[in-house]
């Protein structure tokens, strides 16, 4: 069971932090709707940024850092290379899901998690701009502006709600600024996005 | 019937009950063990155990499709279930996690024994500061999420190595929570017989339970007629091979018999002469079987199948008596004919004497077999035949035809030249290709059709099943010291492993580690009272103070007093199965079986370089491993017994020329019967190639047969008949002989068993070819004006 969960919430945040990856985009400041948030960020093809991320958990005292790049290219590849505290390479491209750590690697495929396929779905429905599919998995709602706005994605589904209660993805119109995942269990991670503009 | 011949009909009589009482009680068997050579080495006595009895000769891999994916997942999930509840399968998996939580359970308790990791070092200050520091940074990573909760109890992070190595493996894809082809049109299952591969019987019941299981199951569901099953694997193999070959023999053989009966009835003219005429192919087969029985203790099916050999030559030997001892001619013909006869059985004998030297157990037995027959079926006509025949026998006057084919035979004397120029074509194309003759892949004489290896062969690469070409294998004189040699293997292998030499690697140890083994990583645990002592140091300024470290001190003090893992504290697990076909008891001794993963990674997946692999053995020689290379090493026993049994072959032409030098005294007169000989083998080995086959074993054992059935044609051209050439009855009685061996193995070229349709396809023709360049290469003879009586 802990392993289908935590594949659920590696996928969950790896996604999150994929539509982090569109470029700045200028958009009339105003009514601030989800259609717009997800036209602005459908439009772009790829992308790349460094991240810093911090994971609060029970079981420690302090929290745990790491930090790296995210890369993103369309339609289906991102990658998130973790150069701190120990170098590490996870690459998402369709089906597959493979983590280089050492001379160790893993992979998994989605389809194999029926939950989870459902969520890269939603989550690729959303650098789609697909609201409708994004919308079959999680309940949306957008607050504050263009300039500031918060996007909060609840589960709709119960299974997947015993892992994640909720994301908060935080951005400036068409460019994501911070991705926080708060789990069931109380742990909390916060991940810290610095887009570096389009990738080559 | 003549007063003297009495005990000699007596002696026939009382020899064919005792044959009978020995038939009775033979053991024939139609697997294919009989192509499987009796191996000389230990290497390959390990090899053909495992063809026979190992864990690949009991997996069948099972297939659904038809319907939808769900239809598919619920019958997945439905066989399943009534599969594990039936004793004749051991392992049935479809991607369900039937023992996973088990599996873990069991890999947590007794992590401390089983994780490669543990080691007096490891529990130092610090390595404990190390093991721990990595477990934290592992947090970080999302596969921090695996480890998160068990960190307080397992801070070191043994699990995590334990089920890394063990997730080593391709899986097969998911559709609806079991396991699916890669396209996803079936549903995919493994299931492994309880009987081994030397039971075939219990095999094919098993499938047979798994097909009703199957039946049954579909029936429950709305639209379960749309479902289709698939099954393959060894077992699938070896059952239907046999039930082809029986099914095969016996029709071939009925076909046959009824041909050359028909073909007799029509020569003869006489029901009571047919009967007669097969006494010495009975006689003789009956002969051959005793003989197999008595040396062999079994006969194969196959063997068995070749009588037809037997049928093809022996009837000729009553053709002979019949038609040359002719109405009026009594023992004066029969005494024409016999030496010429006598020097065809001697000639055949030393044909098929070589094989017996065979190490191919079906070669040897068919050596036995046709030796035997032959030469009682030759006594039988010698001295029974006649005594039987009634007063006044006769069958047609077959003169007229005899000089026909007398005319017949000067015809083919001015086509002589001709071909004699095909025969050195056919040679001089055999000797330019002679390095494509033969055939020296094994899979040239499975008799599994190609469609059937293509569903095999999906339904493996879908279920990422071993193909186990690769395997180290250690033997010991007991489980616990084979585990422990499988234990020095395995860290010899972890280096190639980290040199990405191979992807992995498969042990009994993994699961089971040698007692040694597991008190060794007992005693590495310190007391409780030492350990919390140097996690306090260990974990300083580390973000996890050492009091939420209790569970751990807990724990191992807990595994201190535990007693070691055995076999039995597996069952239950998806652990047992492995264990039981990785290491196998052998009569006295134990073998640890450790197949090789080929590496994963790289488009143009890697080979294994054996090179690599060996030099690697040579870290860990006290444990005498062996190194099997399976395909190449059943490839390379196959090819020994190729060119054993052809130098047998050699060696029986070479006996035949020195028999032929010995009684003919010229050696014109030898040449003169080899000649055709050798240019029908030729002929039809070049006809062969040109058709775009590679001659087998199989191959090779029609050719002896060529020889054997043709020397009688050449040596009756040769024979007494003078410079005249044979007279007409003899002429005729080699036409009616050619006819029934070229019908009798005619059939078995249709068969769809390779190794039935190898020798037919050869003999057919071939006895045809003996016979018209016997007749075309001999002296000179005159034709009669037609109707003329000629005598």
């Amino acid at each position: 069971m802990f392993k289908v969960a935590s594949t659920r919430l590696l996928v969950a945040a790896l996604l999150a932090a994929a539509s982090v990856l569109h470029g700045p985009q200028a958009i009339a400041a105003e009514a601030w709707t989800v259609a717009q948030l997800m036209q602005a960020l459908g439009k772009h093809r790829n992308g790349q940024a460094t991240f810093s991320e911090r994971k609060y958990l029970a079981v420690l005292d302090q929290p745990v850092e790491s930090s790296g790049e995210l890369r993103f290219q369309a339609p289906d590849r991102l990658e998130k290379i973790t150069l701190k505290p120990r170098p590490e390479s996870l690459v998402l491209e369709g089906n597959n899901l493979s983590v280089t750590r050492g001379k160790k690697q893993f992979n998994v495929r989605l389809s194999d998690y029926g939950e989870v396929a459902g969520f890269i779905d939603s989550i690729r429905a959303t650098l789609a701009g697909d609201r409708n599919t994004l919308e079959r998995t999680y309940a949306l709602h957008l607050a504050g502006n263009a300039e500031r706005w918060t996007l909060t994605l609840l589960p709709r589904d119960t299974r997947m709600a015993e892992v994640v209660t909720r994301i908060n993805i935080a951005g400036t119109r068409g460019l994501l600024r911070e991705i926080e995942i708060l789990q069931a269990d109380g742990d909390r991670s916060v991940m810290e996005i610095v887009a570096m503009g389009q990738a080559r | 019937m003549t007063r003297r011949f009495v005990p000699a009909l007596l002696l026939w009589l009382a020899f064919v009950a005792a044959c009978i009482a020995v038939v009775s009680q033979t053991r024939f068997t139609a697997d294919l063990s009989a192509f499987l050579p009796e191996a000389p080495t230990a290497e390959q006595r390990v090899l053909v155990e495992q063809l026979r009895d190992g864990m690949v000769s009991r997996l069948l891999l099972v297939g659904i499709e038809g319907g939808d994916a769900a239809q598919r997942a619920q019958l997945s999930r439905d066989l399943a279930g009534k599969l594990r509840a039936d004793a004749a399968f051991g392992m049935v998996a479809n991607g369900e996690p039937v023992h996973r939580e088990r599996d873990h359970a069991l890999l947590f308790t007794h992590r401390y024994v089983l994780s490669p990791a543990v080691s007096a070092e490891r529990f130092t200050t610090t390595g404990l500061r190390q093991a721990i520091a990595e477990s934290i940074d592992l947090l970080a990573s999302p596969l921090g999420m695996l480890t998160k909760t068990l960190l307080p109890r397992d801070p070191t992070g043994e699990l995590l190595q334990l089920l890394e190595r063990l997730d080593g493996g391709a899986r097969p894809a998911m559709q609806e929570g079991v396991w699916a082809s890669r396209d996803g049109r079936r549903a995919l299952l493994l299931a492994q017989t309880r009987a081994s591969g030397s039971d075939l019987d219990g095999q094919q019941a098993a499938i047979a339970s798994l097909r009703n299981a199957f039946a049954g199951e579909a029936s429950k569901l709305p639209s379960g007629a749309d479902l289709k099953l698939l099954v393959s694997g060894a077992a699938v193999f070896a059952v239907d091979s046999r039930a082809t070959i029986e099914s095969e023999v016996t029709r071939l053989a009925l076909l046959s018999t009824a041909i050359i009966a028909a073909l007799l009835l029509f020569i003869y003219r006489s029901p009571t002469a047919l009967v007669l005429g097969l006494l010495p192919v009975v006689s003789g087969a009956l002969a051959g079987i005793v003989a197999v029985s008595l040396g062999f203790g079994v006969m194969h099916g196959v063997t068995l199948g070749f009588g037809t050999t037997l049928i093809g030559e022996a009837v000729d030997y009553a053709i002979y008596l019949f038609v040359q001892s002719g109405p009026a001619r009594g023992n004066e013909g029969r005494n024409a004919f016999w030496p010429t006869i006598r020097l065809g059985v001697m000639t055949s004998i030393c044909g098929f004497g070589a094989l017996m030297f065979s190490g191919f157990p079906g070669l040897a037995q068919l050596g036995l077999y046709s030796i035997a027959g032959l030469i009682v079926a030759a006594l039988v006509t010698r001295y029974i035949l006649p005594q039987l025949l009634p007063v006044g026998f006769a069958i047609r006057d077959v003169t007229p035809l005899g000089l026909r084919l007398q005319c017949v035979v000067v015809a083919a004397g001015r086509l002589r030249w001709i071909l004699a120029g095909v025969a050195a074509l056919s040679g001089a194309l055999v000797f330019a290709q002679h390095d494509r003759v033969w055939n020296h892949e094994l899979g040239a004489l499975s008799p599994v059709p190609a469609e059937a290896q293509a569903v095999d062969a999906a339904l493996r690469s879908d279920l990422g099943a071993p193909d186990l070409r690769y395997m180290i294998v250690v033997r010991a004189a007991d489980a616990d010291s084979a585990l422990q040699r499988a234990e020095s293997v395995s860290a010899q292998l972890q280096t190639l492993v980290d040199a990405g030499e191979i992807g992995g690697y498969e042990s009994p140890s993994l699961y089971l580690p040698s007692q040694t083994r597991q008190l060794e990583r007992r005693a590495a645990l310190p007391d409780p009272r030492e350990l919390g002592e140097r996690l306090a140091t260990a974990t300083a300024g580390l973000p996890l103070p050492a009091e939420r470290l209790a569970p751990f001190i807990d724990d191992i003090s807990t595994a201190r007093a535990r007693a070691p893992l055995t076999r039995a504290d597996l069952d239950g697990t998806s652990f047992a199965m492995a264990v039981d076909s990785l290491l196998l008891r052998q009569g006295e001794q134990w073998t640890a079986l450790l197949p090789l993963r080929a590496p994963a990674a790289g488009a143009p997946a890697k080979e294994i370089d054996p090179a690599a692999v060996r030099r690697a053995l040579d870290g860990a020689a006290d444990a005498s491993p062996m190194f099997i290379d399976m395909k190449g090493e059943s490839g390379r026993l196959y090819a020994s017994y190729l060119r054993e049994a052809i130098m047998l072959s050699l060696a029986g032409v070479a006996a035949i020329v020195a028999l032929l030098a010995v009684a003919l005294r010229s050696p014109r007169r030898v040449v003169r019967v080899l000649l055709p000989l050798a240019a029908a083998v030729l002929t039809v080995v070049a006809g062969l190639m040109l058709s775009g086959v590679a001659l087998t074993i199989l191959h090779l054992v029609g050719l002896l047969l060529i020889v054997a059935v043709g020397s009688n044609y050449a040596l009756f051209f040769d024979g007494p008949g003078g410079s005249g050439g044979p007279p007409p009855a003899t002429l005729a009685s080699m036409l009616f002989a050619n006819l029934t061996t070229v019908a009798g193995f005619g059939v078995l070229a249709f068969s769809s068993v390779p190794v039935l349709q190898a020798i037919g396809g050869t003999v057919g023709p071939g006895a045809l070819l003996a016979l018209v360049f016997a007749a075309a290469f001999a002296r000179t003879s005159s034709c009669p004006v037609p109707g003329t009586p000629a005598r």
